[in-house]
């Protein structure tokens, strides 16, 4: 039996229907209205992160709108000034928090990594479960608040003093500190299950050098995430003690520090970046090798310009302070790191050119958009300069040079990409094609209204227009200029229209896609699309980078495990060697129930700090009730280790 | 070196129109990178085109595992080696540049310089000339005269929240931190007004916080530091004298001073020289009579969110107010 067989193949043989009947029966996610809050897959999970995750893309871009309507004229009332705070820390900390991270890295990474080494479910789903709802709960408390006109007002930086109890008044900080909260508590479990999956479930034969680069970038950073973001609990935390528990750890006056929570914030904020974009790197990486038809070029060093971009991400951080007044030696050492990480990137660049110098190139839509990604993400890193040097930076930083240069990095490096992966794995997702001309519209409109609307920015900040302020004067010189870049928000609207048209279209409509319709190498287009629950009716085994491409005339696959429960094999970390056989738990309630629990732990922690005492208790049931041991499962593990300790 | 020009422009706040030595290093560090920048956008973009832009293939072609072509692929790996040595080679350009102009911004220290002191506050500028001898200090706001050709050491800190100081044509900016004393020299050699923001989001009024830094000649500045350190003139007419009245009389005189008076609140800006002034509100309005009365009668509407009051004054007092206020030159 061989694995490329599965893909092109849908004749199936009586013994392989009766396999898959079990398989099925085994891995079906449950039925009917209480079942669906139960479910523990990870196709269903990811799914539902893409779809949750889009519609907080689509709410943020409509505050975007309601903001460029405000600036397209001076000294404008369509927003108060009050509603305009509002609106763009909402924007802000939703693209970040509720949109790119969890797109970014939760979604594709739970959807397609255990696709992509070759495993039937994800590593721990049940805390999968919990941390989608976690993420999902955390998205409508700040958007009800949002509602209640008690929205975050204070940037998605909320810097003291200004968040903290004097300056910011109501619960608009809490509720700001408590998405926090939700989100990064999703990201870390999210990262744990990535990191055991990818070290621990891969296919016999991926060892790390035939590790797929989506892999390597997802996998990297989980790593940053369990790095990165206790620096913002910490900071976070703090800021809520100080505003619910009268601690003074930000306040002046009593010696509470101000530029502490900067160093706090950024330590998280600047690998933040590095979290959004390395997931679309690692999506340009696997569109340009199907599209260009051979090897990426220099895998290895692909490889590890991403560990090293993980690594220098975390020195860079004072960047983001350099107006504060550093010392000049620091700002020296900021300087080289903020400019040593254009080396790792610039070299990923040329490898992706090279590989499509020496590639035959294939013009789909998934392409263009990771074309276009060049064109954006090229000139937000090249702006970036300005802002790692400290002397121009003084000038840029805080104007909407720095505006125009993020949004280039971060739709560039992740929008573009991702519209790219949903072009590119919707086949994968749903087992039809989207339509091609549509997309190259959607494409050409966004690329466009791209430029349009955020080209502008980089000239209106250098002519002094600072960011963050709800309206201007009128002589300034920024009139036409803002209203060039609100004209473009409109050819943008269109384009996501029509995106989401062709999605709803392509779902009734499409072509149907087949298993492997790019004749793509990786893992996942080795099995039906959409992929069953069990993933994989024979689970594969791999014989080079591209597990397809490089698939032997008679590649075996996974014999010996048994069909009668959730099992999977576990690998070796360095080799993937197989080592044993482990069973991943069943659907159950309990997480949905241990979230509900959480969530409302940290809602009531905004209210009275006994919010979390008393709150802990429910979760303590909950987390009981998840871990209750079942007699047949304690028995059949006891059975495989003493089998495995033969 | 300044054939490294970027195309100028004009205004009186950006960073691209420099009128001190501040801005002037920075912009030739701007020039530098902005240069070496579009030649890389250009040429990495030409290459991926090139790539591109060949005949078309299609998807059908599986790949062979190791079937790659070894000359190309050497020839490939020795471009991208050398694309790297550039990318690296350029860095190295731009960071040394950034360091002589770190270095020559640090060189600007001067020890006769003219110290000022710079408060941001919850939206306006607190201004103070110090001075060893009390009498002869000066208390403004929203607008810093300086003179020309004369370095001046500000040294500021923030009285609430974090600001930002940046007027871009003379030098890159500051925050304004609680608890931390900013010091950094700046210099404008050209005379005129150079507006400057907050440049840190400060809450709901940061887009009306807005400075300016008037440049003059040594004598005009030494002629107006010398008449903003008087006290305020006495009321001359009859309705200035009631205007006084109801200044002390209303909520003015609990945020606002007037030296020479009994008024001495420090809230609100300093109010002895305000006629002297251009604008209102931190750069909001032009100071005219028009807008002082509005102003005065309903802040909220004009700014809203600003720490003044809406203030009840009958038609007379606003009037008599208002001449009173147009006193005080």
């Amino acid at each position: 039996m061989i694995t490329t067989k599965v893909a092109t193949e849908t004749q199936l043989t009586e013994e392989e229907l009766r396999k898959a009947l079990q398989l099925e029966r085994i891995w079906q996610e449950p039925r009917g209205f209480v079942g669906w809050f139960k479910a523990v897959h990870h196709t269903t999970i990811g799914m539902r992160y893409v779809v949750t995750a889009f519609i907080f893309f689509l709410l943020a871009g409509l505050l975007a709108g309601a903001m460029r309507l405000q600036l397209a004229f001076p000294e404008a009332h369509f927003l108060s000034n009050d509603k305009y705070n509002q609106f763009f820390t909402m924007h802000g900390s939703t693209m970040m928090f509720l949109f790119a991270v969890p797109m970014m890295f939760e979604a594709l990474s739970v959807y397609l990594v255990p696709l992509m080494v070759g495993t039937r479910n994800i590593a721990f789903p049940r805390l999968n479960a919990y941390s989608y709802y976690l993420y999902v709960f955390g998205g409508i408390m700040f958007y009800v608040a949002f509602l209640c006109n008690t929205g975050a007002d204070r940037g998605w930086f909320a810097y003291v003093p200004l968040s903290g109890p004097d300056y910011g008044v109501g619960k608009r900080a809490d509720f700001w500190a408590q998405l926090i909260t939700f989100t990064e508590v999703s990201a870390l479990a999210v990262a744990v299950e990535i990191i055991v999956t990818v070290f621990r479930l891969r296919a016999p034969g991926m060892s790390l050098n035939r590790i797929p680069i989506f892999v390597w970038g997802q996998v990297i950073v989980a790593f940053m995430v369990i790095f990165a973001l206790p620096g913002v609990v910490l900071s976070s935390t703090m800021l809520l003690l100080d505003r619910t528990c009268g601690t003074q750890f930000f306040n002046p006056s009593v010696g509470g520090d101000v530029l502490l929570y900067q160093h706090l914030f950024w330590w998280f904020g600047h690998p933040e970046v590095y979290l959004i974009f390395i997931p679309g790197t690692a999506v340009v990486s696997t569109i340009v090798t199907t599209f260009s038809r051979r090897h990426i070029f220099g895998y290895l060093v692909l490889v590890l310009s991403l560990v090293s971009t993980g690594f220098i991400a975390f020195g860079l951080w004072v960047h983001h302070m350099f107006a504060t007044g550093i010392p000049q030696i620091a700002e020296s050492y900021f300087t080289g790191a903020s400019m040593m990480i254009a080396i790792p990137t610039g070299v990923q660049i040329f490898c992706w050119i090279a590989t499509m110098a020496t590639g035959k190139v294939v013009l789909r839509t998934p392409m263009w958009w990771a074309i276009g990604f060049f064109f954006v993400f090229v000139m937000g890193g090249l702006t970036g300069m300005f802002l790692a040097s400290v002397p121009t930076d003084l000038q840029v930083h805080d104007t909407y040079f720095v505006v125009a240069h993020f949004h280039y990095v971060l739709i560039g490096g992740a929008v573009f990409p991702l519209f790219g992966a949903i072009f590119y794995w919707f086949p994968k997702v749903t087992g039809r094609m989207l339509s091609e001309p549509l997309g190259q519209l959607s494409f050409w409109l966004f690329f466009i209204g791209f430029n349009v609307t955020f080209f502008p920015m980089h000239l209106v900040g250098l002519r002094g227009m600072p960011r963050r302020v709800y309206t201007y004067e009128p002589g300034m010189g920024w009139t036409l200029l803002n209203q060039i870049e609100s004209s473009g928000y409109i050819l943008l609207f269109l384009s996501v229209s029509i995106l989401l048209w062709n999605v709803y279209r392509s779902l009734r409509r499409g072509r149907i896609a087949g298993p492997n319709p790019w004749h793509a190498g990786t893992l996942e287009w080795a099995t039906t699309s959409p992929p069953p629950h069990y993933n994989f009716l024979h689970l594969p085994t791999v014989n080079g980078r591209e597990a397809l491409w490089d698939a032997a005339p008679n590649q075996p696959v996974v014999v010996g495990l048994s069909e009668d429960s959730r099992q999977i094999l576990t690998t070796r970390s360095l080799d993937a060697e197989p080592d044993g056989r482990e069973e991943l738990p069943s659907p159950s309630i309990w997480p949905f129930l241990a979230a509900l629990a959480t969530t409302a732990a940290f809602i009531g922690s905004i209210f009275t700090p006994w919010g979390i005492t008393i709150g802990s208790v429910p979760v303590a049931i909950t987390m009981i009730g998840w871990f209750w041991p079942k007699k047949q499962a304690a028995d059949r593990r006891r059975a495989r280790e003493i089998w495995q300790n033969d | 070196m300044m054939i490294l020009a970027v195309p100028g422009f004009p205004g009186n706040q950006t960073s691209l129109n420099p009128v001190g030595p501040g801005a002037s290093h920075i912009e030739f560090e701007f020039s530098l990178i902005f240069w070496i920048t579009c030649a890389v956008y250009c040429i990495v973009l030409l290459g991926l085109v090139i790539a591109v832009a060949r005949r078309r293939h299609s998807l059908e072609t599986i790949p062979e595992p190791l079937a790659t072509n070894e000359p190309t692929e050497r020839l490939t790996r020795r471009s991208v080696t050398a694309a790297v040595a550039v990318t690296v080679v350029l860095l190295f350009i731009m960071l040394i540049g950034s360091f002589q102009t770190g270095r020559a911004l640090g060189d600007m220290n001067q020890e006769d310089a003219l110290p000022i002191e710079i408060y941001g506050h919850q939206w306006w500028w607190e201004v103070r000339y110090p001075n060893n001898e009390a009498y002869k200090i000066v208390e403004t706001a929203n607008e810093i005269h300086v003179p020309v050709g004369v370095p001046i050491r500000f040294s500021g800190t923030s009285r609430d929240v974090i600001h930002s100081f940046w007027a871009p044509n003379v030098s890159g900016k500051r925050d304004l931190l609680p608890g931390y004393k900013a010091e950094f020299v700046w210099q404008v050699d050209q005379p005129g007004r150079w507006r400057g923001q907050c440049a840190e989001y400060c809450g709901l009024q940061h887009a009306h916080m807005s400075f300016e830094i008037v440049a003059e000649t040594k004598e005009q500045f030494a002629e107006w530091l010398s008449n903003q350190a008087k006290s305020s003139v006495q009321p001359s007419t009859p309705q200035a004298t009631r205007g006084q009245q109801v200044f002390m009389t209303h909520a003015c005189v609990l945020c606002h001073s007037i030296r020479g008076t009994s008024a001495g609140s420090r809230n609100g800006p300093d109010l002895t020289h305000l006629a002297s002034r251009a604008t209102i509100a931190a750069g909001t309005l032009p100071n005219t009579v028009g807008n002082l009365g509005g102003w005065i009668l309903n802040a909220q509407s004009i700014k809203p969110g600003c720490r003044m009051p809406p203030n009840q004054l009958s038609g007379s007092e606003l009037q008599d107010l208002l001449a009173y206020l147009e006193t005080l030159k």
